[in-house]
């Protein structure tokens, strides 16, 4: 993804998570893979709220993990919302059907990306979430 | 038809369970067999949609005939066939959907497609003869977490859900933090009941006032930022009483919600439906809330509460005296809606 700066970033509070969020959403363009890494409790959910908000998507973004993937389409492009924390391998996920929305027509945002890496297209934009310092500090790197 | 009774199969593959059932009337269930495949999804820690998707396929054949032979009643019998074909795993729905084309098509009888969550209201209707709508649902399992006014048999308005994470979810991932694995419902609710409740404060999230909406997403986060404050101070972690305490904070707000719920709608009965639903100290809560208003709680056994087939038949044969049939190109659909 074009005009989004690679490297660590702190976010210290919510805030500074929507920001990423919304440039994020700004940058998209359809076809495009964010692959979000990282622990339980780290903000993946929340970082795709934000990045669903500056698509204009205005449907409530819940969790997707009971059926994988939820799609949205009411913002400026549909907007696939994957976890494929129940997935075992790539090949999984494509058997799920993700192949047409990975090369598609809107954003593909995917939690526990690191489990189907090996599918994910090789310009995806991955960034890896973390705890930081304080409780509700989190660390962004984006690879 | 047998001895003049109405009779569904209903067949059900949304998620984890491969099921089919023969229901006489909507209401007499003659036959619930569902093959579990828990076993093998406690391996990879949750529900594995490949593995989901092929055991379906395999056992869906013996189950359809178990289902006939266990209620005594041969394929030339079966009136109207039943079938979940959304919300859940489009792989294993599919199988589902198949299935149930192929048996509607061959005996030359109707076929309704049914929103597996209408089924779990529905699976209050062969435990209770009595139960008629209007009445207030709550369904909560692994993928929900709704309140829902039910007008009629097949007229129901969702009025909250979750904005985030579904309850069944909240607590899959909070056995995980506290490690106590697969499936997190039952541990939980089995370790609750040697802990205190009280012993760690999680925040109970009511959200905006009048709002019948749930957020659990937080808890999972309380849960991890405990644990890493007890683990620094040294101090050691009773997970029993963690367990009971989170449990209480998910349980309180759910059984509020639903109360309240019926209060404004004016509903004298709480219908609870779902995987949750057989909580233990979920149920005991909702009694205990809702009798001081009046208001009676109904429940589903805990094989009702599951995914099963009988639900899946019920809500199709209330369907089918209502109107509604479907096509032999009914299609599965992952996200269907209320």
């Amino acid at each position: 993804m074009k005009d989004i700066e690679k490297g660590k970033l702190k976010l210290n509070t919510e805030d500074d998570t929507r920001t990423l969020g919304l440039r994020i959403a700004e940058a998209a363009e359809p076809g495009d893979v964010v692959a979000l890494i990282g622990d339980l409790g780290t903000g993946k959910t929340a970082l795709t709220r934000y990045i669903a908000e500056g698509l204009g998507v205005r449907e409530q973004i819940s969790s997707p993990t009971f059926t994988i993937v939820k799609e949205y389409k009411s913002g400026r492009m549909p907007l696939y919302h994957f976890d494929v924390y129940r997935l075992e391998s790539g090949e999984e996920l494509l058997d799920t059907g993700a192949e047409d929305m990975l090369d598609g027509d809107g954003l593909c945002v995917i939690e526990w990306a690191d489990k189907t890496a090996d599918v994910l297209p090789g310009d995806s934009l991955a960034i890896c979430l973390e705890y930081g310092e304080s409780e509700g500090e989190r660390i962004a790197e984006i690879l | 038809m047998k001895d003049g009774k109405f009779l569904t199969l209903g067949i059900e593959t949304s998620c984890d369970e491969t099921a089919a059932s023969v229901v006489a009337d909507g209401r007499f269930v003659m036959s619930n067999v569902i093959s579990s495949q828990i076993d093998i999804h406690t391996n990879y820690g949750g529900v594995v949609p490949e593995i989901a998707s092929r055991k379906h396929l395999e056992r869906i054949n013996d189950v359809m005939d178990k289902a006939l032979s266990d209620a005594g009643v041969s394929a030339g019998e079966i009136d109207l066939i039943g079938v979940t074909y959304g919300p859940g795993l489009v792989g294993a729905l599919l199988i589902g959907v198949a299935a149930a084309k192929t048996m509607a098509f061959a005996l030359d009888i109707p076929l309704v497609g049914v929103n597996h969550m209408h089924g779990h209201i529905a699976a209050n209707y062969p435990e209770h003869h009595e139960l008629e709508p209007p009445f207030m649902a709550l369904v909560v399992s692994g993928g929900h977490t709704e309140i829902v006014n039910v007008t009629d048999y097949n007229k129901c308005e969702k009025i909250g859900s979750t904005r985030d994470d579904a309850a069944g979810e909240a607590f899959d991932k909070v056995a995980r933090v506290i490690g106590l694995g697969y499936p997190g419902g039952p541990k939980i609710d089995k370790a609750a009941k040697s802990g205190d409740r009280d012993a760690v404060h999680f925040k109970r999230v009511y959200l905006e006032d009048g709002s019948y909406d749930f957020s659990f997403s937080g808890l999972k986060t309380q849960a991890l930022n405990y644990l890493n404050s007890e683990r620094q101070a040294g101090r050691e972690i009773k997970v029993n009483d963690v367990a009971a305490s989170f449990q209480e904070a998910v349980v309180e707000v759910i059984a509020d919600k639903a109360v309240s719920a019926a209060l404004e709608f004016n509903r004298d009965k709480i219908v609870m439906a779902g995987g949750v639903a057989s909580n233990s100290r979920l149920r005991e809560l909702m009694e205990e809330k809702a009798s001081k208003h009046g208001i009676s709680i109904i429940k589903p056994s805990p094989v009702m509460c599951t995914d099963n087939a009988a639900m899946i038949a019920s809500s199709a044969y209330y369907a089918h005296l209502a109107g509604e049939s479907s096509g032999f190109d009914l299609d599965a659909v992952p996200g269907l809606e209320f």
